[in-house]
């Protein structure tokens, strides 16, 4: 048992290090650290310098032209990425229609698309739940008719992140309709540029726009953009869900939060003229949340270091706890603010505001993060269906 | 990276599993139990012969190569079965400050009876009103001689009455809650003025209410050093309670679930039940954890960075001692009234991880402490700008 990386992945770490330090653009980490809000620009400037780099694949396989990084090296690489204020890649290319394509496409769709994947070329967005579909997604009712060389599409996918920025869409579509729900669903592939495609933003309770409402009336998508076979949908949508082993527990994310939670805390005044964080009763909260972290870090490590095993219901631990102790964090971090966790100040969130803001600087955008951040427990399978899948694979029940 | 046993710890952990699950069955162990004693010399004896009491001993004194790693599978095995050895008391703690801290003449005097199972140790060093700080020793001892004369009062001292040597904490200098000032003595149990009264745990272990009049103590270590070497044996025995509540853990696991499939109410099996569920998944998502804790904090007991050692040892029983509450509250919910009674193991690893628990200081305390770390590197000049 050795809790060191090896010189090798130290080298590594110190050579990821030095290129997010040299290439990450200032104002986007600035923006990610500070909470203010990103553009589709600022994701793509980073997205563009890691391709550059020929690291934007960090979880692609050479032969597509990613990394071939093994499951340690990714790790270090979100970490690092994550701990400098880079903003996240963007998964829906990047981690889940591409593995799909990989695996399941034909070469034309693997070289059209995944080049363009690569490149940021083509931004991603993710066709899966429905206004009646959520936890149970294979209810799914938008249906793709085929009529000769191609599919028409109608129907209404919801919570479709970012689709606002979105070239590309990947959709679960009712193929039949007289079989078991299961086996009627398709994975297709549609131009959001495509005639009869409309993206209707909804608003959140951080009054931010973040997902979208994303309608199809009578949309033709070529059959060529079918991945797979027909009607086999809901077996690639479950590799998909079961292909992402790290990044679940969003361990760097919470570990730059935590130093943040701590500094905002040692500022922030506290009954008697003392500092917030040297009142006890809201340190050992704190420390409780460090301490989760440590847990989760370590279990995470032991998934991704037994290489041995393929995907298993372990991310549906990393994805629970995860999602608990960002929660925590947000949480803690609004109530570092006190009586300032009150005002709403939109306009600070841009970065360029120079205005005045009520509060510490650090404060405007906590309390949105606080309501966002609700969505973690329910997004990516909600933390009860994720104990279903414990339940029924790790247990048996 | 790598959280893979070796080849011989493998072994370690299946040769002694294989004795627990033979030798060491739930019936012959409620018999230990009730014994005068509270141990077998037989099993102790077979455990001797694996080597297990001679891990981690200087191999001058007839010791065998092991580390904090070593005793994590050792106790993991012993968690599964419920041994109550007096392995932590002897071997964790005794036989490491024995060997930490004592001149070639005093290991030579005790380890290689320690190693070939003939010589039982424990550490007497709490003491009433201290609750969980280390720091708190009011015994004292005065030189005479070449040798000290302790006066005070040990409180649950394990296996404290079935041990041949006390490793004794006791005041050469400072005032009862000083780090300094504290040495380390060695004491026979049988010396005069030496009273020892012994308790049994709820647990099935033992516990002795020591006290010493004018007892003949001979110094282990240097005078005054003994609180770093307190601590250091606490974090070794912190490692090894982790690593035994995780052995608990994951046999209430194991036990609880072959329940729930097989109890039937309304006609069918209660593990159908998405509440029964989702309670098991919260299990075994802390079990996993937990073993993630117990695996950082054997892999850091001897780190030579105090703080950082301080800091994992804490967050390794915080973690762990929660998560022992949790499992060990809900293995006994989910098998409702049998749950609740001596017949049933459930109850006896339940009583075993509440108790973990409350050993060398209980999950606030040791939040507390982590908790009160996170202050270290707060700078004055933000403190002060923070209060402005």
């Amino acid at each position: 048992m050795d809790f060191e990386f090896t010189p090798d992945e130290k080298r590594f770490r110190d050579e990821v290090r030095a290129f997010v330090k040299g290439h990450l653009p200032k104002d986007v980490s600035e923006k990610v650290v500070h909470g203010k809000r990103l553009e589709k620009e600022d994701y793509l400037r980073w997205h563009r310098a890691l391709h550059q780099q020929g690291w934007i694949g960090h979880t692609w396989a050479k032969e597509y032209g990613g990394t071939g990084w093994n499951a340690v090296q990714q790790y270090i690489f979100e970490e690092e990425c994550a701990d400098a204020g880079a903003p996240q890649t963007m998964p829906f290319g990047l981690r889940m229609v591409a593995p799909v394509i990989m695996k399941f496409g034909n070469q034309a769709q693997k070289d059209y698309f995944l080049p363009r994947i690569l490149s940021g070329e083509d931004w991603w967005c993710q066709g899966y739940s429905e206004p009646g579909s959520g936890s149970d997604l294979a209810s799914l009712k938008t249906k793709a008719e085929k009529q000769g060389d191609k599919y028409v599409v109608n129907g209404q996918k919801t919570w479709t992140t970012l689709a606002q920025h979105a070239d590309w869409i990947f959709c679960l579509v009712r193929t039949a309709s007289d079989v078991r729900a299961q086996e009627g669903i398709s994975f297709l592939l549609i131009d959001m540029k495509a005639k009869g495609v409309t993206v209707r933003p909804i608003i959140m309770l951080d009054m931010e726009h973040e997902v979208n409402e994303v309608w199809f009336d009578n949309v033709e998508v070529p059959v060529a953009n079918l991945v797979g076979e027909e009607n086999k949908g809901w077996t690639y949508a479950k590799y998909l869900l079961g292909h992402e082993r790290t990044g679940n527990a969003g361990v760097g994310f919470c570990k730059r939060w935590l130093k943040q939670l701590k500094s905002f805390a040692a500022a922030q005044p506290a009954s008697g003229g003392q500092a917030l964080l040297e009142d006890s009763r809201f340190r050992d909260k704190v420390a409780q949340v460090e301490i989760d972290l440590m847990a989760l870090e370590i279990t995470n490590l032991r998934v991704i270091a037994d290489q041995s095993k393929g995907p298993g219901p372990e991310a549906s631990l990393l994805k629970v706890k995860g999602s608990e102790i960002q929660q925590t964090l947000t949480e803690l971090m609004m109530q570092a603010l006190g009586v300032h966790s009150l005002p709403w100040q939109p306009a600070a969130l841009d970065y360029d505001y120079s205005g005045e803001v009520a509060g510490p600087e650090f404060g405007p955008p906590l309390t949105g993060d606080y309501f966002n951040f609700r969505k973690a427990s329910i997004y990516a399978g909600s933390n009860e269906i994720q104990r279903n899948i414990i339940s029924k694979m790790m247990l048996g029940l | 990276m790598d959280f893979r046993l070796s080849d011989e710890q493998q072994q370690l952990r299946d040769t002694l599993a294989r004795f627990v699950q033979k030798d060491y069955a739930f019936e012959k162990r409620k018999a230990i139990l009730k014994s005068k004693d509270g141990w077998s010399r037989e099993a102790w004896k077979q455990l001797a012969e694996m080597g297990l009491t001679a891990l981690g001993l200087p191999e001058a004194h007839g010791g065998l190569p092991g580390n904090a790693v070593d005793t994590m599978v050792v106790m993991e095995v012993f968690g599964r079965g419920l041994v109550v050895e007096p392995y932590v008391a002897t071997v964790v703690l005794g036989a490491e400050l024995v060997g930490k801290a004592g001149s070639d003449a005093q290991q030579a005097a005790i380890l290689p009876k320690v190693a070939a199972g003939e010589h039982l140790l424990a550490l007497a060093h709490d003491e009433a009103g201290g609750r969980y700080e280390l720091e708190h020793v009011a015994t004292g001892a005065k030189k005479q001689g070449d040798h000290y004369l302790l006066n005070g009062a040990k409180t649950v001292v394990l296996h404290g009455a079935q041990a041949d040597t006390l490793v004794v904490s006791a005041r050469t200098s400072g005032a009862a809650r000083d780090a300094k000032g504290i040495s380390l003595f060695l004491v026979e149990r049988k010396a005069a003025g030496v009273s020892v009264r012994d308790n049994p745990t709820h647990d099935g272990q033992r516990a002795a209410e020591v006290a010493f009049k004018n007892a003949r103590g001979e110094l282990l270590g240097k005078e005054g050093q003994g609180h770093a070497l307190l601590e250091h044996a606490q974090a070794r025995g912190i490692a090894a309670l982790c690593a035994e509540a995780v052995g608990n853990m994951a046999a209430l696991i194991e036990i609880t679930l072959a329940y729930v499939k097989t109890r039937k109410q309304f006609g069918v099996p209660i593990g159908s039940f998405q509440a029964l569920q989702h309670r098991m998944a919260d299990m075994v998502m802390f079990v996993e954890q937990a073993r993630s804790m117990a695996y950082l904090v054997a892999a850091k007991a001897d780190a030579t960075d105090a703080a950082e050692r301080r800091r994992v040892v804490s967050a390794a029983k915080t973690f762990v001692g929660q998560a022992a509450r949790f499992v060990g509250q809900q293995a006994v919910q989910l098998h409702g009234g049998i749950g609740v009674t001596d017949e049933a193991n459930v109850s006896h690893y339940f009583k075993r991880l509440t108790l973990i628990n409350a050993t060398f200081g209980d999950a606030d305390h040791h939040l507390g402490r982590f908790s009160d770390a996170l202050l270290e590197p707060v700078e004055p000049a933000a403190r002060k700008s923070a209060a402005a």
